[in-house]
């Protein structure tokens, strides 16, 4: 089974992510178990996929945290997703559902993010990293979460920026 | 000046010692070299065409005696004896070792300096005014709001990754000497009816291959709303900025495909949910920064005995009394003055300095302006609050320096970026066009007749130069393999910003200082008395310049 990083430990993946498919979000299949699917099959299957608990959403890069919105905390599990590590709209996207959808479950990075963004991903809301390069040492990168710890402005770790409380 | 404390140490420690393993892992192997690219540019460090260059903030302009002898250090132990001021206020060096550069980092840190987000798609070193504080146009000191904002975003998580760089400039005075119009975000300092602190904001302004001037989208934003209102424009242009085309990236092509008033109500709805958080600035917040930037010491000085003396030896000695007229500006404390240091002497690289300069200009900072000095962003460096009594003395030790030319605004005062020279971008060299109209010029009477003359050049479309914004705008272009020289006229950075429009075709390198001598011609012909090249040149339009630089020779 795939690992992931998970507050700060390495844990197995229990989670997958369904891929976009081509063609209609509402002719996606759904296979059973835990399961992330894309934004766009939740839209579509909202009223078959209700009941299920085991199900989680994920957004990519171009897709909003408003389409999640107040949804959020139905879902165990929100993802968003990387296509490039140098697309930054994913830490816009977290932490707008942290701070402003009140998400507390597990919102993961999936896709193509490095492991020097981790430390920023973590200030952001994000709490779970699965990589897709299946090459990543996690060991090491788990490192990376703590390689800045102190800091200067608000986010979702620490939502009092420095000024606030400096002594 | 902002001094560091154990907390600004240690966000600095950590910062290096993550950018050390991050370059022990490139080097090794671990990390791919696309992966590496932006977490160095993000310490400063790019790959040019001769070497690595090394970019080091000096946040809003403002370093001090220690920090410039450790740039003076570096300059002769990791480079080749000098660096450059950047038109972004940055020193940068050319010629730096790529696996010495966590080391040189280490040192900076030692006087709180850095190469932090001074390249790479994030918010870069925040400019300003160079006689903050000093100036007797000033109305409200813009270096605390500088230093907040450096704070809040300095590793900033949210926009560390944003669609391309990031750039903001803040002024305070009546007279614009930030070009805050040709930033991303522009900041001015205003009073309200209510005689409150707070900014005028423009956004979209930049220069580059698409050059805009900045649109205000609000009037007035009050102080304390400065980091959460800042925090709304970057989201909107993180999430909604263009990514699949690194040209149009630029939150100025955002603003213009939604409208500015679009682009604004966008902000604005965002920033209902931020305003209250926070990030709202606290009173004692601005006041720990004011704190940092009040007066030194100033002595109760007699301004009429000073200026008396002055003008003695300004009519004993010529040449003193050109630097006064042209180095020297007004202080607003009685009985001191402002003195800008030429990094323009002709035949040298505008805006290059070498160690053993930059150790002398501690030196009189120590000696003569409290230990502080300033960049500017026209590539020259500032002693802030040097008594007028003390004036002769420091000429002189400025004329053996070589800083001493006395052609501060003057069509000698280039700015001009490194083009072909050292930029692996360049369409063509800049410096010896520089150099060749510094030649051109030399006879400074002349040089004065003329007045204030901004003249820019920039080595391709980048616009490192300013050209779009110069009075006289030079801009290298290639045409087959070869290099070319477009000119355009009409430019200005300051309050009544505008772009330059492109004369005709472009000329070859041995054609400029020659050409550049008709367009003044056609000034100092066309010019009533006491009109500025800018001024003639809006009244009579390009026919004229454009008659007498294309005419037939026969
Ligand atoms: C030597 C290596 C350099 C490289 C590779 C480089 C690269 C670039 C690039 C790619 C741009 C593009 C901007 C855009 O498309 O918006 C740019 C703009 C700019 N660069 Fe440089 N540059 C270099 C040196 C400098 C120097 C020496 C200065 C200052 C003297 C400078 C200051 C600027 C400024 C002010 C802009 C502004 C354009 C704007 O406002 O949009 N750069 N540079
Ligand atoms: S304007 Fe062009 S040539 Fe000049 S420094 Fe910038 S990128 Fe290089």
């Amino acid at each position: 089974m795939q690992k992931l990083i998970k507050d700060g430990q390495i844990q197995a993946d229990t989670w997958t992510l369904l891929a976009k498919a081509e063609g209609e979000a509402a002719a996606v299949e759904v296979p059973a178990g835990q399961v992330i699917i894309p934004v766009a099959v939740w839209h579509a299957q909202k009223d078959a996929l209700q009941q299920r608990t085991d199900i989680g959403v994920w957004l990519d890069s171009d897709e909003a945290a408003d389409l999640i919105g107040a949804d959020a905390n139905r879902f165990p599990v929100l993802a968003v997703n990387f296509p490039l590590f140098m697309d930054g709209r994913a830490f816009s996207t977290a932490r707008l559902l942290r701070e402003r959808y009140g998400f507390t479950g597990e919102l993961r990075a999936v896709g193509n993010f490095i492991r020097d963004q981790l430390c920023y991903l973590r200030r952001c809301g994000v709490n779970a990293f699965a990589f897709a390069d299946p090459e990543t040492n996690l060991e090491d990168a788990v490192k990376s979460l703590s390689d800045l710890q102190e800091y200067y402005q608000a986010a979702v770790d620490q939502p009092l920026p420095l000024f606030r409380r400096r002594a | 000046m902002y001094i560091y404390d154990e907390y600004d140490h240690s966000i600095l420690r950590q910062r290096i010692a993550q950018f050390r393993d991050q370059t022990a892992r490139f080097l090794a192997g671990d990390l791919k070299p696309e992966q590496f690219l932006p977490l160095r540019l993000q310490n400063g460090l790019y790959v040019q065409r001769l070497a690595p260059m090394l970019r080091i903030n000096v946040p809003y302009g403002m370093v001090n005696s220690a920090q410039l002898r450790k740039l003076a250090h570096i300059a002769r132990h990791y480079d080749k004896g000098y660096c450059h001021v950047s038109t972004r206020q940055n020193i940068q060096y050319n010629w730096p070792d790529l696996t010495e550069v966590p080391d040189i980092l280490a040192e900076l840190a030692e006087v709180g300096m850095h190469g932090t987000q001074s390249s790479g798609n994030c918010i870069r070193n925040t400019t300003s005014d160079q006689f903050a504080g000093v100036a007797p146009d000033e109305m409200i000191d813009p270096r605390p709001y500088c230093e907040i904002i450096r704070q809040w975003s300095t590793f900033h998580p949210e926009f560390a990754f944003l669609p391309r760089k990031f750039k903001i400039a803040v002024t305070g005075s009546t007279q614009d000497r930030a070009a805050v119009q040709v930033h991303d975000i522009g900041l001015q300092l205003v009073h309200n009816d209510q005689g409150e602190v707070g900014f005028k904001v423009y956004v979209g302004g930049g220069l580059g291959r698409t050059p805009v001037i900045g649109v205000a989208i609000r009037e007035f934003l009050p102080e304390e709303d400065l980091l959460s209102y800042l925090e709304a424009i970057l989201r909107v242009y993180n999430l909604f900025g263009r990514r699949d085309n690194k040209y149009k990236a630029r939150i100025k092509i955002l603003v213009r495909a939604l409208t500015p008033e679009v682009f604004a109500q966008k902000v604005e709805d965002e920033w209902q949910h931020l305003k209250d958080g926070y990030s709202k600035l606290t009173q004692e917040e601005i006041t720990r920064a004011k704190g940092f930037f009040t007066a030194p010491a100033y002595e109760q000085l007699d301004n009429a005995a000073a200026q008396a003396a002055l003008d003695a030896q300004a009519a004993d000695s010529v040449a003193f009394g050109k630097w006064l007229q042209r180095n020297v500006r007004e202080h607003k404390i009685a009985g001191y003055a402002s003195v800008t240091l030429s990094l323009k002497p002709t035949g040298v690289a505008p805006g290059d300095i070498t160690d053993s300069q930059l150790e002398v200009i501690a030196d009189l900072a120590d000696q003569f302006s409290f230990g502080e000095a300033r960049t500017t962003h026209e590539q020259n460096i500032v002693l802030a609050d040097v008594k007028k009594a003390d004036l002769f003395a420091l000429w002189q030790a400025c004329k053996t320096a070589g800083f001493a030319t006395p052609n501060i605004g003057t069509i000698t005062d280039i700015i001009c970026c490194p083009g072909g020279d050292f930029c692996s971008l360049a369409n063509a060299k800049s410096i010896p066009i520089a150099e060749a109209i510094q030649r051109q010029f030399e006879d400074l009477d002349y040089v004065y007749d003329l007045g204030d003359i901004d003249l820019n050049i920039s080595g391709c479309m980048n616009a490192c130069g300013h050209h779009h914004v110069g009075h006289i705008g030079i801009l290298g272009v290639d045409k087959s393999g070869k290099e070319f020289y477009q000119v355009q006229l009409g430019g200005n950075a300051s309050n009544d910003a505008s772009l330059g429009d492109v004369l005709g075709p472009s000329f070859g390198a041995d054609d400029m200082p020659a050409v550049i001598q008709k367009i003044v011609d056609v000034y100092v012909a066309n010019r009533t008395d006491e009109e500025l090249f800018i001024d003639t040149y809006r009244r009579i339009g390009a026919a004229p310049f454009k008659e007498k630089v294309y005419a037939k020779a026969n």
